[in-house]
């Protein structure tokens, strides 16, 4: 199992560091591409779980989709504003403190509940084989309210762009 | 692949990984020069359809003349852009080519010659070959050029556009396969009898459709168009990296195939897949003999084509081609008599390339026959005629498979219905898009 834990060293590792670079760097183009790695690498440590669809519709929708709109964009705007902008304000020793605090707290929840926290079982007695089927059962049977829902929201988003960008004929 | 013994040499630790890498480095090793062979195709088919003869000086009817490309592309000077962004200059061509070539992991090229069959091979294919438009896109991008950047855009937009009508297409065949294995997929042809590009014309339509597009092919090439936009995304690049973006270009294009092949045209299956009656006094099924006896055909042609040649030249290559002709009908030949696993291997491998090949003409064929999109005109097909018939056509699809559940009906009857439904629409939707430019045109004043 020593391969499956530098497999997920390699691809966090990838992650937090394109992750931090997605927000530093100057040149909006690159910070784009530093947020395709760093969903890349999220993707990475799904397949490394054997969650094979999930690793398959992560990158088909956020890097090949969405991200594709987000580059697409970012070129048809004017790009110089941004580089001539203050990128940070100076309040981040305010902001270091307020996140070290945060994770504190998390991590005090999280000591507090240890008793009660349930993590799966590291390795399935049986892989589920059909890993795409059991998604699929499991959205149109178990959570198909949830998932309804979340699909008449995003209806409503679309028709809403519609409208906002439709030209009167 | 188990029933293939493997030397004692290599420790049982490592067996299971030794096939799949050497079928990965056998495809980067061959597909370049497969990509270099199909540009000659295109060339001499466009040569053909214009009343000429092509390339003609490298080697016998030009038949070197991929290999004197490489030379050149590779001997080239490699320019970069004083203004460019060098990084992005540099890594844009390398995720097209990474991309595409990674995406056929999961290509079935027969039973026995696939990577991996991944549960999900169907839905890994698109993902990945999806990410290849980041090479268009950074490398328009960091061209710092106008052209380059136009194309870039134009690219992106085209891609998103007819990747949802695509991917809709193929999902009405999904239906009728009901797993997304590549593998499984074929077998479901083979199960149901036929392929499905019977079943579902409609979806295979709209799959050739989006799969041009996809590939930024003619009539549908504006990424690249020469007589707006010079050369695309790629004005600025040359040498090796350009041949990269070529390859990456072929190298999609045979994916785009194989993913038709694989679920219109049932994969590494021969026409009539179930018809086994043999030949009398052998093992031999009469349908696996036939395409030796066409290739045979074809050299006894060659041969006595060869002699009437007008250059002594002309007449050495013909008798080549004839020569070549006999090797594979041998080679197709003799592996009926080996074991089982060889036999469906180099069959079906043969079958699979040549509905591939077949695909690749049918797109060069529309490339050398149809002018040219305008990008509006590009924009209007995909969203308001391709992407709600793909819709339609998924719905129909759908039903149909339930009622033949349900009901009893057979499925060929339901989904003949389901496909004149979907027509109808078709010509509904088709009408109301013209009545509807005319509308714009007035309100436009024009």
């Amino acid at each position: 199992m020593a391969l499956s834990y530098i497999l997920f060293a390699f691809f966090a590792t990838v992650a937090v560091v394109s992750a931090i670079l997605m927000v530093t760097r100057r040149n909006i183009v690159h910070s784009a591409v530093s947020l395709i790695t760093t969903l890349l690498a999220t993707a990475g440590i799904f397949l490394q779980l054997r969650g094979e669809f999930l690793f398959v519709v992560q990158i088909i929708l956020y890097v090949g989709g969405i991200m594709v709109l987000f580059v697409f964009v970012i070129m048809l705007v004017n790009l110089d504003i941004s580089l001539r902008s203050v990128q940070f304000n100076r309040q981040k020793w305010v902001a270091g403190v307020l996140a070290l605090v945060l994770g504190a707290q998390v991590v005090f929840a999280v000591w507090l509940g240890s008793g009660t926290l349930r993590l799966p079982p590291r390795h399935l007695a049986v892989m589920p084989a059909r890993n795409t089927e059991a998604v699929g059962q499991a959205l149109f049977s178990q959570y198909i309210l949830p998932f309804e829902i979340a699909s008449v929201l995003l209806l409503v988003a679309m028709i809403g762009a519609v409208v906002m960008a439709k030209r009167r004929v | 692949m188990s029933h293939l013994t493997m030397p004692h040499l290599i420790p049982t630790s490592i067996q299971p990984y030794v096939l799949p890498v050497l079928w990965g480095v056998v495809i980067v090793a061959v597909l370049p020069l497969l990509a270099g062979y199909i540009v000659l195709l295109e060339r001499k088919v466009m040569a053909d359809m214009q009343a000429r003869l092509g390339p003609m000086r490298v080697g016998p009817h030009g038949l070197l003349q991929p290999i004197a490309d490489a030379v050149k592309l590779l001997l080239k000077e490699d320019i970069i852009p004083h203004d460019a962004d060098r990084l992005m200059f540099w890594v844009a061509p390398l995720i097209s080519v990474t991309m595409a070539l990674l995406a056929y992991a999961a290509m079935p090229f027969g039973p026995a010659f696939q990577i991996a069959d991944l549960n999900v091979g169907l839905l890994f294919i698109l993902a990945i070959s999806s990410l290849g438009i980041y090479g268009i896109v950074l490398g328009g991008w960091a061209s710092n050029s106008h052209y380059s950047l136009l194309g870039a855009l134009r690219s992106a937009a085209q891609l998103v556009s007819y990747e949802t009508a695509a991917g809709l297409g193929l999902v009405s065949a999904l239906l009728l396969a009901g797993s997304l294995s590549m593998r499984e997929i074929v077998q479901a042809q083979y199960d149901q009898g036929e392929w499905f590009v019977f079943s579902v014309p409609i979806g295979f339509f709209i799959y050739l459709v989006g799969s041009i597009a996809e590939t930024n092919r003619a009539p549908f090439d504006l990424p690249e168009a020469e007589s707006e936009l010079v050369a695309g995304y790629m004005t600025e690049y040359s040498g090796f990296r350009w041949s990269l973006y070529f390859l990456a270009e072929y190298a999609n294009m045979i994916i785009v195939a194989g993913i038709a092949t694989t679920l219109f045209l049932g994969g590494w299956l021969r026409p009539f897949p179930r018809f086994n009656d043999r030949l009398p006094g052998t093992s031999v099924e009469i349908l696996d003999a036939l395409p030796s006896l066409v290739f045979l055909g074809v050299a006894a042609y060659c041969f006595w084509l060869a002699p009437k040649q007008p250059v002594k030249i002309q007449k050495l290559v013909m008798g080549l081609v004839g020569g070549l002709c006999v090797a594979l009908a041998a080679a197709l030949a003799g592996s009926l008599f080996a074991p089982d696993a060889v036999r469906l291997g180099v069959h079906g491998g043969f079958w699979f390339m040549a509905k591939v090949m077949a695909y690749l003409y049918a797109f060069l064929w529309i490339r050398f026959t149809f002018p040219r999109y305008r990008f509006d005109q590009l924009m209007r097909l995909g969203w308001r005629f391709l992407i709600p018939l793909a819709l339609v056509n998924l719905i129909a699809v759908a039903v149909a498979l339930v009622v033949s559940q349900e009901w009893g009906w057979h499925p060929r009857v339901t989904t003949i219905l389901a496909t004149l439904a979907t027509l109808s629409v078709a010509v509904w939707l088709a009408s109301s898009d013209e009545k509807h430019e005319t509308a714009i045109r007035t309100a436009d004043g024009e």
